[in-house]
């Protein structure tokens, strides 16, 4: 009998200690896995950031705050740039896709998931083959341009491509499911028997609208928003491709300042100061729009 | 469609000024005839830059840029694998991807595992975490990664973009299995532990199976955004170059066509994954429907 209680006692706490360790256990490999390669790399970004030298001699952490004031300094253009035309990008593509995802959510009927699938295929195809196919679609004498050039509509100097106009196109097209998604689901989830009842409150169609689908769909706005803002305004690669000299985002600024400056310091100083002005961006605009609408349910 | 409120509103038209009713009734029709034509306008719109790539990979050009219509050939598609650096980018993206993808799965599936179904301390930031990690911005993440890889010293290469697309797959792999979680009956569970399995065994036979489409999922989608990421990979690739940082690499001296064809295989195989998933799910739950009903 006394031999048997302590085994007993060993086998009633061990299930109990597995029940408190096991989710920790799960979450090691991968929590770690975040916590060194993405948590631990914004430190020695911003490390980085503040160290001083140049790449013969070798860098050196000195606290060197300057290198902001410098990136700042020298390319403000750039950083107003990325604002501009990824803010308009995500004006275009609200304007585009709201319209769109309410005639799936309360028009396509039996046909819902099909169009939703359409609106997703196009992104299978790899991002920098359909940037690079906007490319050549809107090339000065390509398949759009040029036959409007040859029956001439269009006088022969005229261009999209290289212009402010072709990347925020593409940033719009590059980041559109970002949008449409997110509204599409907050339109689905309305309750149809508040339209109904709308309606039969005598509401004409416009008022249905602005009183009763619009506000509700505001979750769908705020988050698309935030979801296609982000990368429109850090992107490079739209600009790179479809824009021209005097369109440079700072996003490509940070590129090329790592990889054909190797200025690391500087560099990283550019892309510590993005993630500042975007989470700055993200809590003004939170404060704005969101509280309970992104916490509504 | 012949709710009571579509009575009362008949009635109500019927007090109104004669033809208020049609008119707007026939003022809704165009609109929602307008509606219709403008949303397969976007369609047209989203598919534009996919119809050029797959023309162009018909394109009998013989100049360094892809760019002008030479007639109708079918020889990219007859040696899509003619460049030798570009099969082998295919090659390497095929396998980081899929690498990638099988850790950040197992990985993911943990964690979700997890939230769904303890309650532990520090919950709230893991969330946190995830969510940040899929908001940052790219070029922070990669340019945040870089630095981390130039201080430890460790080389770029095949590694370091395994751990960079893992890193990024994690968060869409825990939620998307999570969701698949949510409708989970955990009686499941416990009735396979009251009849004698073991925590692993449970797992095996009775969680796994009912959540594999789920984690199914997860896995594609983390296989597909490591194959056509760009920006992260080119930070931390070195001088490995996968599909898109070739084609990419190309863009300066002009694109061959067997990259059109090549993008057009990707785009097929995707789209019959995709498509054959969406099937299967309205499959499943019209089964369902009548398991149930019956």
């Amino acid at each position: 009998m006394a031999a048997g209680q302590p085994a007993l006692r060993r086998r009633s706490i061990a299930p109990r200690l597995g029940r408190v360790l096991a989710p920790y256990l799960l979450i090691l490999p991968g929590g770690g896995w975040m916590l060194v390669f993405f948590l631990l790399p914004i430190v020695t970004l911003l490390v980085t950031s503040l160290q001083s030298g140049d790449f013969v001699t070798g860098f050196e952490f000195t606290w060197n705050f300057a290198n902001y004031g410098l990136g700042l300094d020298l390319y403000a253009v750039q950083y107003l740039h990325a604002i501009e035309y990824g803010g308009s990008a995500t004006i275009v593509a609200l304007l585009v896709a709201y319209p769109a995802a309410y005639w799936i959510a309360f028009r396509a009927g039996p046909r819902k998931s099909a169009y939703l699938l359409a609106v997703l295929l196009p992104f299978f195809v790899s991002f920098v083959i359909r940037t690079l196919s906007w490319e050549t679609l809107l090339s000065d004498n390509g398949p759009l341009l040029g036959p409007l050039k040859a029956a001439s509509l269009l006088p022969s100097e005229f261009r999209i491509l290289a212009t402010p106009i072709a990347v925020t196109g593409g940033l719009a097209y590059t980041f559109f499911p970002f949008m449409l998604l997110p509204i599409y689901v907050s339109l689905e989830k309305i309750d149809r028997r508040l339209i109904e009842a709308a309606q039969d409150l005598f509401a004409d169609p416009v008022q249905v609208f602005r009183r009763v689908i619009l506000p509700l769909s505001f979750p769908g706005i705020f988050a698309g928003v935030l979801l296609m803002g982000i990368p429109a305004i850090a992107d490079y690669v739209n600009q790179d491709l479809l824009g021209g000299v005097g369109t440079t985002m700072v996003g490509r600024v940070i590129e090329q300042q790592f990889e054909v400056n190797i200025n690391y310091p500087l560099a990283a100083s550019l892309a510590f100061g993005l993630m500042l002005g975007l989470l700055a961006m993200l809590l003004i605009y939170q404060r704005i729009f969101g509280t309970r609408e992104i916490m509504g349910d | 469609m012949a709710s009571p409120g579509a009575a009362l509103r008949l009635e109500a038209t019927r007090g109104a000024p004669p033809g208020a009713g049609t008119r707007a009734r026939a003022r809704s029709r165009v609109g929602g005839f307008l509606l219709t034509g403008y949303t397969h306008l976007v369609m047209l719109w989203l598919f534009a830059p996919i119809v050029v790539m797959v023309i162009y990979g018909f394109n009998d050009t013989h100049g360094k840029f892809n760019i002008a219509w030479s007639g109708f050939t079918l020889k990219w598609f007859q040696h899509p694998f003619s460049i030798p650096t570009l099969s082998s980018a295919v090659v390497t993206s095929l396998g980081t991807a899929a690498l990638g993808a099988l850790i950040a799965t197992v990985l993911g599936t943990m964690i979700a595992l997890a939230s769904h179904r303890y309650h532990f301390r520090g919950k709230a930031i893991l969330d946190a975490v995830m969510i940040l990690d899929i908001a940052a911005s790219e070029v922070v993440i990669g340019s945040a990664l870089l630095t981390l890889f130039i201080a430890t010293n460790v080389p770029l290469g095949l590694l370091t973009i395994v751990l960079a697309q893992v890193m990024f797959s994690i968060p869409f792999v825990a939620i998307t299995v999570r969701a698949r979680l949510a409708g989970f009956d955990p009686s499941l569970e416990e009735a396979a532990q009251d009849l004698g399995a073991s925590p692993l065994w449970t797992f095996l036979l009775v969680t796994l199976p009912l959540i594999l489409p789920g984690v199914m999922a997860a896995a594609l989608l983390a296989f597909a955004l490591c194959l056509d990421d760009y920006v992260i990979t080119s930070f931390v690739s070195g001088n490995t170059l996968t599909f898109p940082l070739w084609v990419y690499g190309a863009t300066r001296e002009g694109v061959p066509p067997q990259v059109n064809v090549i993008g057009t295989f990707i785009f097929i195989g995707g789209g019959l994954v995709a498509i054959a998933g969406a099937l299967l799910r309205s499959w499943r739950s019209r089964q369902l429907a009548r398991a149930t009903s019956s």
